[in-house]
């Protein structure tokens, strides 16, 4: 079978790889759209900060890895799919054909439509290049705007932070990462960085941009005085990268629509990672996650179908984790609630710690978490499992911290019965 | 044949040897804080339970992991933290449905059981047997796996 | 290394706190714990102040080997000059808090002054803060604990706290720790409440290192091995301290009904084989057995009460698990006051956990109070209506419950024996020395006992030495004060390492001295350890003399000295402290009067 996979972020790789396993010898080439080795988005904070090298960001690190597995990677961009001739067409205006194809052409930066955007201080931090541009135009102390306190903002605004720039954050939405946390939380995070000298503003609104004379920029603010920079970096979303597929007939909403077992709504094109929009385990809906762990997750159980092995899938459970200058916070599934449901809140400030646990009936189903560092997983086990808490419910909802001794206790009686 | 750590919490009176001997082995020093094995107590110290990774089958935190900074030790089978390459991002430790990958704020990496390379320290250092490291085959091994499965997303193949 | 080489200084009355480095000076002579606390008190205040006035300070201190692993290495004491006896105090406990303290960084925590308002401290690492305890005061050790895990959202958080017996200073109110372990004795809890600090929480994420890791982890090796292998320990495991009830009742020195007797008819009701029998309703009164820090004995007890005892029927706050009985809890709640219902004993104990008070001294005070009830001195009109009667457990119950938190005649029982007997005018009554209450050991039954009892720089105490084979092997008085004195200085070295007096179930004098050399830096030797204990030994005593104690407080009561133990194997014998005694000052190096000569003080450079 000739397997080709266009996409050499997390999901496409390990689909790869996962292919090269269960077949050993397939024919299977990895399409990359950049000119890098493939690499991991997730390490270029760490490569701003200067806490790595570019080999680091690397997802393999053995020489001849890809070789070894038979996986030819080639580097192009795809401007056309037809599923009907079973082709692709590059970019570069070449062509070939496939047997099967994966999708994991992840996700890209979205700008706002609001004049100024274009001028060439104003970067995106996506791809290795971004990452390259704004380690060699910032040194200390100048002042950087970064617009977008989401998941993605705040992973730069640590690289950012560490390079020693005069930070100022302007988010739009009510508090920072709003798709993560609740008001209290993302309360707490902006209070953390104001608490370390950075400029937060949230509910805020950038409506133009423009360059002065001496080269530095001025963002107009819708409502409040307009702010000075040297450089922006703006980190407002992002979207799955679908243009190429219009016309194919591949059906896309926000992502492309995926079934339980990973294909899209035409036959041996399959999708995975940020680009699909798959099953989400804690709501039965179709979502874009745009995370590591369901990149992994699908990249695995597209491989398996497209292999042959029918293989379901449950769905993928939302989560994320951030380091936001030292306060690690964390968010899984249906942390805002859910109807029908109960909660459990814990809040202490002035120790910046906060846990949220929420529950539909005895089943943990969604949680969120500050200062929350060890052991933090078995929020994933609880929810997963959908482990009936019985009277430990209570006693979480008496104190949220006894999640740990809640897990082992339902855990082990669960082991027990069935070692019985 | 493939050894894994047995853990009988019945056993277990905790005294926290086996997480002064981990972080012994792993630090240098004596610190419960930094342990890769946990005692976790309840109900007022009628339970004690010591807790640490299966090394399970599914490696969630292994597949996880963005730049592949964990790896399987074929020798052992423990999935280990390679320091030099992990960069601290701690999707493992969200990934991992067993929560036992620990983030290390004092390294800015992640800390789990390795298994010492095949000598546990733990089970060395247990005074109860509460902890021991025996053939898989007798340890339930089996049954961990199969609560790794139960965890899976994914169902066995329709 | 192996000591963290910080202080932590807290001033109560100002409300700040600063780290200052340890002097190691002090700790080259003192080693740590017990004998580094008492060089620290004695230089940081005047043992002439009153014990529950601001002038007092209170020290917790860890020693060199706290939180290694050394077995037992759990052992933190707290120092102060204690309300019950107007001497040092120094009261050492296990459970976990001591180890996170080491962890946290800190060799010891000195806390000055008063606070104006109830606070409690929070130590994560270096930060401290003094925080208000307005939410806990009036409240349980228990509810404390969970309190502040779960309000500073941190279950690592190990906690240090008093009931309300401390609260209301009654003189042996302790200190408890990780919900069932205490600094039990002399008061030190209500110290701790006279200066309004109701916790200390503590998480530490430092850890400990020692000079010679490698010879440590050796020794350590060799130590647990030898400690795994002693039958002591498998006794100590196996059973708990409670294995003493059957011997102490066959040798004839389990002290009963407030010492009029020295065997308790009902001891097979409350020793370890009645723990774990079924009773009529099948409930089982032990669950298990639980560990302090570092510990491979494990001889601590978890139990639960029967939910159909009248303690607790309707009471299900009290169905869960807690620390079980364990000798001298088993003694003071049982045969020193007449009772054999062995979960109203686990009851009474509970609240001693609960509202954090001593049960020896709470017994032994309770056993004179019965004896005064039946003597007609006490009347239903004091004792709130109950009927204070030897055995009566009924009473122990509701006066153990009263008495933590302050109620009606709990309150005159939290004056301790000696203070309630005189009050009403029966101060022969007092089982106890210096105020201190008796632990469950007759002194005619084991004379070395009763000159340690005698001599004990706390008062009363039975873990200040260490001769029972001496005296089991002779009943008499004979040659007993150089034992009682090498063990007394033995012990303090020992109670200033950091680890267990139990450990001596299996280890000698060398086992701790190894541990200590691959530890600490310098060089260990038998005989600098045993002189460092005979230092802190002589500096309590000069605590005490300071304080304004003299040889006349080295007594026992006159019904230890004069009526003959009625039964047992030292049935007619009384005890011979008139004639140990001046043995002792003599071996002592101590004048007739029992003063420290010069020439003892320059030889331990005091």
């Amino acid at each position: 079978m000739e397997y080709v996979i266009v996409g050499a972020g997390p999901a496409g790789v390990i689909a790869s790889e996962t292919l090269a396993a269960i077949e050993p010898g397939a024919d299977i080439t990895l399409i990359s759209g950049e000119p890098e080795p493939p690499y991991s988005r997730m390490a270029i904070p760490y490569l701003l900060a200067e806490e790595i090298k570019e080999e680091g960001t690397h997802l393999r690190h053995t020489a001849g890895h890809y070789d070894q597995r038979g996986i030819k990677v080639v580097h192009e961009r795809i401007a056309k799919v037809d599923p009907a001739t079973k082709t692709l067409t590059y970019e570069s205006g070449g062509s070939r054909s496939y047997g099967k194809l994966l999708l994991a052409t992840g996700a890209a930066p979205v700008r706002p439509p609001i004049p100024g955007m274009d001028l060439a201080k104003v970067k995106s931090c996506w791809t290795l290049a971004d990452a390259r541009q704004i380690i060699e135009g910032t040194k200390p102390g100048d002042r950087v705007v970064l617009m977008g306190a989401g998941f993605i903002g705040c992973i730069i605004l640590e690289a950012l932070f560490a390079r020693k720039v005069k930070l100022t954050i302007i988010e739009m939405a009510d508090r920072m990462v709003a798709r993560m946390m609740d008001k209290t939380g993302g309360d707490m995070i902006g209070d953390w960085c104001r608490a370390q000298g950075v400029d937060v503003m949230t509910a805020t609104k950038v409506t133009a941009i423009k360059e002065n004379v001496d080269g530095s920029l001025s963002l107009s603010l819708e409502g409040k005085d307009p702010i000075e920079a040297d450089l922006v970096v703006c980190a407002t979303g992002v979207r799955s990268n679908i243009a190429f597929l219009e016309g194919s007939g591949i059906e896309t909403k926000q992502g492309v629509l995926i079934d339980n077992f990973m294909q899209t709504s035409v036959p041996d094109v399959y999708a995975a990672g940020d680009v699909a929009q798959g099953l989400d385990f804690s709501t039965g809906e179709h979502d874009v996650h745009a995370i590591q762990p369901t990149a992994s997750e699908h990249g695995r159980t597209a491989a398996r179908n497209m292999a042959g092995h029918k293989t379901a899938y449950r769905g993928s459970l939302v989560m994320n984790t951030l380091n936001t200058l030292g306060l690690i916070s964390t968010s899984y599934g249906l942390w805002d609630g859910t109807e029908g449901g109960d909660e459990v809140v814990s809040v202490d400030k002035e120790n910046s710690r906060y846990l949220r646990l929420s529950f539909k009936g005895d089943v943990l189903v969604g949680a969120l978490a500050l200062g929350l560092t060890q052991h933090v997983g078995v929020l994933r086990g609880l929810i997963q499992t959908k482990v009936p808490l019985g009277k430990w419910k209570q006693v979480l909802k008496d104190d949220p911290h006894q999640i740990m001794s809640a897990y082992l206790a339902c855990v082990q009686d669960a082991t027990r019965r069935r070692a019985a | 044949m493939q050894k894994s750590l047995l853990i009988d919490p019945d056993k277990c009176t905790s005294c926290l040897q086996c997480e002064m001997a981990c972080s012994f082995e792993h630090e240098g020093v004596f610190n419960p804080a930094r342990s890769r094995i946990k005692i976790f107590e309840f109900e007022h110290g009628k339970r004690a339970v010591p807790y640490t990774c299966t090394q399970c089958a599914e490696a969630w935190c292994l597949h996880a992991c963005p730049v592949e900074a964990l790896v399987r030790n074929p020798a052992t089978g423990a999935v280990e933290v390679k320091d030099e390459i992990c960069v601290g991002c701690k999707v493992c430790t969200i990934a991992c449905p067993f929560g036992t990958v620990n983030y290390n704020p004092d390294t800015g990496k992640v800390i789990k059981c390795d298994l010492c390379g095949g000598d546990p320290q733990c089970a060395e250092a247990c005074p109860t047997d509460a902890i021991t490291y025996v053939d898989s085959a007798w340890t339930g091994y089996e049954r961990m796996q199969a609560w790794a499965v139960k965890t899976d997303s994914k169902a066995a193949s329709a | 290394m192996s000591w963290q080489r910080q202080v932590l200084r807290v001033n109560l009355t100002k409300g700040t706190s600063k780290v200052e480095p340890l002097n190691m000076e002090w700790a080259n002579a003192y080693i740590g714990e017990r004998g580094l606390g008492t060089k620290y008190l004695s230089e940081n205040m005047d043992p002439k102040a009153d014990p529950l006035g601001p002038d007092n300070v209170l020290i917790f201190a860890t020693g060199p080997l706290t939180g290694t692993m050394a077995s037992t290495s759990g052992r933190y004491a707290v120092l102060c000059k204690g309300p019950l006896t107007n001497a040092i105090a120094c009261s050492n406990s296990g459970g976990k808090f001591g180890a996170e303290m080491k962890f946290a960084g800190y060799d010891l925590i000195i806390l000055e002054g008063k606070s104006p308002k109830p606070v409690y401290l929070h130590i994560v690492d270096d930060e401290v803060q003094i925080l208000p305890a307005d939410e806990l005061w009036g409240k349980g050790v228990w509810f404390t604990e969970d309190w502040i895990k779960s309000h500073h959202s941190n279950p690592n958080l190990k906690v240090a706290s008093i009931g309300e017996a401390g609260e209301n200073m009654v003189r042996y109110a302790c200190v408890v720790n990780d919900l069932h372990r205490a600094a039990g004795r002399s008061g030190v809890g209500a110290v701790m409440g006279s200066k309004n600090l109701k916790a200390i929480a503590c998480h530490g994420t430092k850890g400990v290192k020692v000079d010679d890791p490698k010879r440590f982890m050796k020794v350590v090796k060799e130590t647990h091995k030898k400690l795994a292998e002693s039958g002591g320990r498998k006794e100590l495991t196996k059973v708990g301290t409670n294995a003493m009830i059957d011997v102490m009742q066959e040798w004839g020195g389990l002290p009963t009904r407030n010492f009029k007797e020295v065997q308790f008819e009902g001891t097979s009701k409350i020793n370890p084989e009645a723990v774990v029998t079924p009773n009529e309703h099948g409930h089982v009164n032990l669950i298990t057995n639980k560990a302090c820090f570092g510990c491979t004995i494990a001889c601590g007890r978890i139990a639960h009460i029967d939910k159909e005892h009248f303690t607790v029927v309707n009471r299900k706050e009290y169905w869960h698990a807690s620390g079980g009985l364990e000798y001298e809890t088993a003694y003071a709640l049982g045969p020193v006051v007449g009772v054999d219902d062995v979960d109203a004993l686990t009851f009474a104990n509970f609240m001693m956990n609960e509202h954090g008070m001593d049960p020896i001294s709470f017994g032994v005070t309770l056993a004179a109070a019965m004896e005064m009830y039946e003597m007609g001195v006490l009347t239903k009109e004091h004792t709130d209506g109950m009927e204070l009667k030897f055995g009566n457990a009924e009473a122990l119950a509701v006066m153990a419950e009263k008495t933590g938190k302050g109620e009606g005649f709990g309150k005159e029982l939290g004056m301790g024996s000696k203070r309630l007997t005189e009050k009403y005018g029966h101060p022969e009554l007092f089982m106890g020395v210096k105020g201190q209450e008796f632990a469950g050991y007759d002194s005619r039954a084991l004379q070395g006992m009763g000159l340690g009892y005698a001599t004990s720089n706390r008062g009363a105490c039975h873990l200040k030495h260490d001769v029972f084979g001496e005296d089991m092997e002779d009943i008499s008085g004979n040659n007993k004060a150089k034992p009682v004195k090498d063990s007394q200085d033995r012990v303090a070295m020992i109670d200033s390492t950091g680890l267990c007096l139990f450990t001596t179930a299996g280890w000698g004098v060398e086992d701790f001295v190894a541990q200590l050399d691959a530890a600490c830096e310098g060089s260990w030797t038998e005989e600098r350890c045993l002189e460092s204990g005979e230092r802190t030994w002589t500096l309590e005593r000069m605590f005490n003399m300071r304080a304004g104690l003299t040889g006349a407080d080295d007594n026992l009561p006159k019904r230890l000295l004069e009526d003959p133990a009625p039964s047992g194997n030292a049935k007619g014998k009384v005890a011979e402290l008139g004639k140990m005694l001046p043995e002792y000052y003599s071996v002592r190096g101590w004048t007739k009067e029992g003063m420290p000569t010069n020439e003892t003080l320059n030889r331990l450079v005091l």
